[in-house]
């Protein structure tokens, strides 16, 4: 297990610099430059040179690459070309938005689906699970922001529940705040949770016919008992991907949501500063993010060894 | 006084009639082996048995366990008999066991679920009866889970799983089938001693009718979802009356009738010194890669026209080796040649025409999307001048006929052919580019008895016709000894013993060979047992 772990955890940092180089190259490719953007088109060339110089964008990019990861190891992200505040600040501000919003949404979603997939698998073919199964469908099918409109539509504006966007700020106290991050999840859940039950669903049915299943049913384990204690864990590893898969796209793919919520989270953030040029932002949030996926990788690798003996001792 | 009683069990599944009035009992401390070839009913009727059967089976008739009927059981007190009265065995232990949780655990959980007692308590219950099985707690520790154990251990956990309570009927449904032969003996051993030792019913259901002579104390004779033929054993082996069971014991010591091997042809193939490594995981992070050694340094020719046997038992590196043969995979030292060219995976494509392979699954060894006739072609990639058009057809055409079947079958999807039917298949794509050398990879191991010796009786034609030399690889010495000339017997990686078949099977040499030669269960001599039987009851 330990050596597993080490594995995992090298192939982490490996993983880690290789996104930073091909993060950092790639923006740098982009056209334009920050500091004549920044001064606009009547700027004078040495204006723009100190700006350069200041932003310290004049040394070669070998040094810019091994500065700004230099700084990120210790924490400094680096300064805004726009707002001239610290990258890290800016970060530390939405991610205390971003990072309870994917887990709560991930939460709601992992607590609808998977009932919904198991109760499918167990009445496969009958009307309950075709009702599951038509209602997931038309999950998967509706775009996530429509069910945000839906919800603000109904809670916010016609029963007054929720506010229709904006966020408190944890300062309002943990109830508040999450009150206000309620609706986004849920909007952010839905999709999501319906593509997982179809997955529990067909992870749990391919395990059903497996021929242990029928030896616990023959040890004299009812259905339901063969289910829960044989199956749930033997399907478990299919789902695990997905969840792993799901709070990456939810913590970087809820700008949509964030936008129709009026949330300042990462998403935003990154609209934002693409639009203004602001590299440094850009590159900063994108390794963020790439780290807490590359992370979450990690977590559901061990995740899956906790499950299955059989990666344990393999290796 | 009778254990189990089944009296006029009929099943369906939908439309389809699956058992048809199917009656007989079984005694405490009594064997009764259920035998027949696939689709006879057989799996059902032991289902049916334990009450497991799919949702939309329907049934009719009796299942009585001693005065209990079980057709009339409530879902409830049926799962408090399963485990508890009626054990059950499956046929593949590799997956017959939750990968995900201990021996202990699994063992246990059939204690705990009949009885109200302590983990602790379960446990030791558990210990004694995984020792009694022949896997002592101190080298089988509990702990273990199923994919550190061989495919015999994992039958005995499966089986300790299945005695755990002392249930009055044990079913075993094809124990061995999937074992080699010396565990399969050593299995079936254990399933006797149990039988005795807790005067429990064994109801065992196998297609192998010499394990069935062996075994049972009473057959059960199924064909097609009913009983043709039903009584004591020696009585049934001596007296059989059902025109089907005569075929079905005929067929499985089915003789072809191979033509007469030619001395003095050169060699075809020629094997030297192969040795085939699989590098193993690494111990620790930067320790040099240690390797497993599946092939040892083998030897051997095939001559023109050869038929020779590979027999050995699953891991022995009968695959590994025929991947090298095939060149498939590179060899680490020694070499292989066929027809004179080296054989490496780097080969020209037209150096592989000349040999050709039959798989043994018929089911999954073909892509489902294509046409007979595409599947039976595909070897003409190795072709610089394929054939084409009308040539192609005909081509298609004879080949088919070669192997039993109609050209027009070439129009067809591989779904709409049995087993025996796809075999037949699988050897006209190795025949189709003529070659002089097939390997026969376990081709009739898949097979039902009857199926198998037509199978066996067209190799032996297509040898005779073509003048063939084959590798005929399998784990049943029993057919090996039928189809083949000479035979290599092999045994971790090296071959221990060889000679012509019928002096090694009769005088084996070697103490592995004579130990793979007595585990084999053997059909009696029904000949002399129907004399016996008659002097036996000659007046005196």
């Amino acid at each position: 297990m330990l050596r597993y772990t080490l594995k995992r955890a090298l192939s982490l940092g490996l993983s880690l610099v290789v996104a930073s180089l091909v993060i950092f190259f790639v923006i740098e490719v982009v056209p334009g430059d920050p500091a004549s953007f920044m001064l606009g088109l009547n700027a004078q060339p040495d204006t723009v040179a100190a700006l350069r110089s200041e932003l310290g964008l004049d040394v070669s990019k070998l040094e810019r690459y091994l500065a700004w990861v230099g700084g990120m190891v210790q924490g400094d992200f680096g300064t805004s070309y726009t707002y001239r505040t610290p990258v890290t600040e800016m970060i530390g501000d939405r991610i205390w938005v971003s990072l309870p919003l994917a887990l709560y949404a991930l939460m709601l979603s992992t607590l609808i689906a998977f009932p919904a997939g198991i109760y499918a698998a167990s009445r496969r073919g009958k009307p309950g699970d075709m009702a599951v199964m038509g209602a997931t469908q038309l999950g998967v099918a509706v775009p996530n922001f429509w069910f945000a409109m839906m919800l603000v539509l109904i809670f916010a504006i016609n029963l007054r529940w929720f506010s229709a966007g904006g966020f408190v700020g944890w300062e309002k106290g943990i109830p508040a705040a999450m009150k206000s991050l309620t609706l986004p999840a849920i909007a952010l859940a839905l999709p999501q949770s319906a593509i997982l039950a179809r997955v529990m669903r067909s992870a749990l049915l391919d395990v059903l016919g497996e021929d242990f299943m029928r030896t616990a049913r023959a040890k004299g384990l009812t259905r339901r008992q063969a289910l829960m204690r044989h199956g749930l864990r033997n399907a478990l590893i299919p789902v695990l991907t997905i969840i792993g898969m799901q709070f990456s796209f939810l913590l970087a793919g809820a700008i949509i949501i964030e936008q129709v919520f009026f949330l300042p989270g990462l998403g935003r953030l990154i609209f934002q500063s693409i639009s203004a040029r602001d590299l440094i932002v850009v590159e900063s949030v994108v390794m963020l993010l790439v780290f807490m996926v590359i992370l979450v990788t990690f977590l559901v690798d061990l995740a899956y060894a906790a499950v299955d003996p059989r990666l344990r001792s393999r290796t | 006084m009778t254990l189990l009683s089944v009296q006029n069990l009929s099943l369906s599944i939908g439309p389809l009639s699956i058992l048809k009035d199917v009656t007989f009992s079984i005694a405490p401390g009594e064997i009764v082996a259920v035998t027949g070839e696939s689709g006879s009913g057989k799996s059902m009727t032991a289902l049916a048995v334990m009450q497991l059967l799919p949702d939309s089976a329907r049934t009719s008739g009796h299942i009585m366990l001693r005065d209990e009927e079980l057709t009339a059981q409530s879902e409830k007190s049926l799962c408090a008999m399963r485990g508890n009265c009626i054990g059950m065995v499956f046929q593949e232990p590799m997956t017959a066991l939750n990968p995900l949780h201990t021996i202990g655990k699994q063992v246990a959980e059939t204690i705990r679920m009949h009885a109200v007692m302590s983990k602790a308590e379960a446990e030791a219950q558990a210990a004694a009866m995984l020792t009694r099985v022949g896997l002592p707690e101190d080298r089988f520790p509990l702990s273990r889970y199923p994919h550190e154990l061989s495919g015999g251990q994992r039958q005995r956990v499966v089986i300790a799983m299945a005695i755990a309570r002392r249930p009055r009927l044990l079913i075993a449904d094809e124990p061995t089938t999937a074992l080699d032969v010396t565990t399969q003996a050593k299995i079936l051993d254990l399933l006797k001693d149990l039988v005795e030792e807790f005067d429990m019913g064994l109801l065992m259901i196998t297609h192998d009718l010499a394990v069935v002579a062996d075994m049972a104390d009473r057959i059960v004779v199924m064909r097609k979802g009913e009983v043709v033929e039903q009584g004591d054993t020696k009585h049934l082996l001596a007296h059989m009356q059902h025109p089907y069971t005569k075929a079905l014991f005929a067929a499985s010591r089915h003789q072809v009738d191979l033509p007469n091997a030619e001395d003095g042809h050169a060699a075809i193939l020629s094997v030297q010194n192969a040795v085939r490594d699989y590098a193993l995981p690494r111990t620790k992070l930067f320790a040099p890669r240690s390797f497993h050694r599946a092939v040892k340094g083998i030897s051997f020719d095939i001559h023109k026209g050869e038929r020779v046997g590979l027999v050995g038992e699953s891991g022995c590196g009968k695959s590994t080796l025929t991947r090298a043969i095939l060149g498939l995979e590179p060899l680490q030292d020694g070499s292989i040649a066929a027809f004179g060219t080296p054989v490496a995976p780097d080969m020209p494509a037209q150096a592989r025409i000349k040999t050709q392979v039959v798989f043994q699954d018929p089911y999954s060894s073909f892509n489902p999307r294509h046409k007979v006739g595409r599947i039976l072609t595909e070897p003409f990639h190795l072709v610089d001048t394929p054939p084409t058009g009308v040539a192609l057809t005909q081509v298609i055409g004879e080949v088919l006929t070669d192997v039993g079947l109609q050209p027009s079958d070439a129009q067809k999807y591989i779904h709409e052919f049995s087993g025996g039917q796809r075999q037949r298949i699988a050897i006209a794509r190795a025949l189709i580019t003529k070659p002089e050398l097939i390997i026969f990879d376990e081709a009739v191991s898949a097979l039902d008895v009857s199926i198998r010796a037509q199978i066996l009786d067209l190799i032996a034609d297509l040898s005779r016709r073509h003048n063939l030399a084959y590798l005929f690889i399998s784990h049943d010495l029993s057919v090996v000894r039928s189809v083949t000339d000479r035979v290599l017997v092999m045994q971790n990686g090296e071959i221990v013993e060889q000679g012509e078949t019928e002096t090694v099977f009769t005088a084996p040499q070697h103490p592995y060979t004579q130990t793979l030669i007595n585990a084999a269960p053997v059909l009696p001599d029904l000949a002399a047992l129907s004399d016996n039987t008659e002097t036996a009851h000659a007046p005196a």
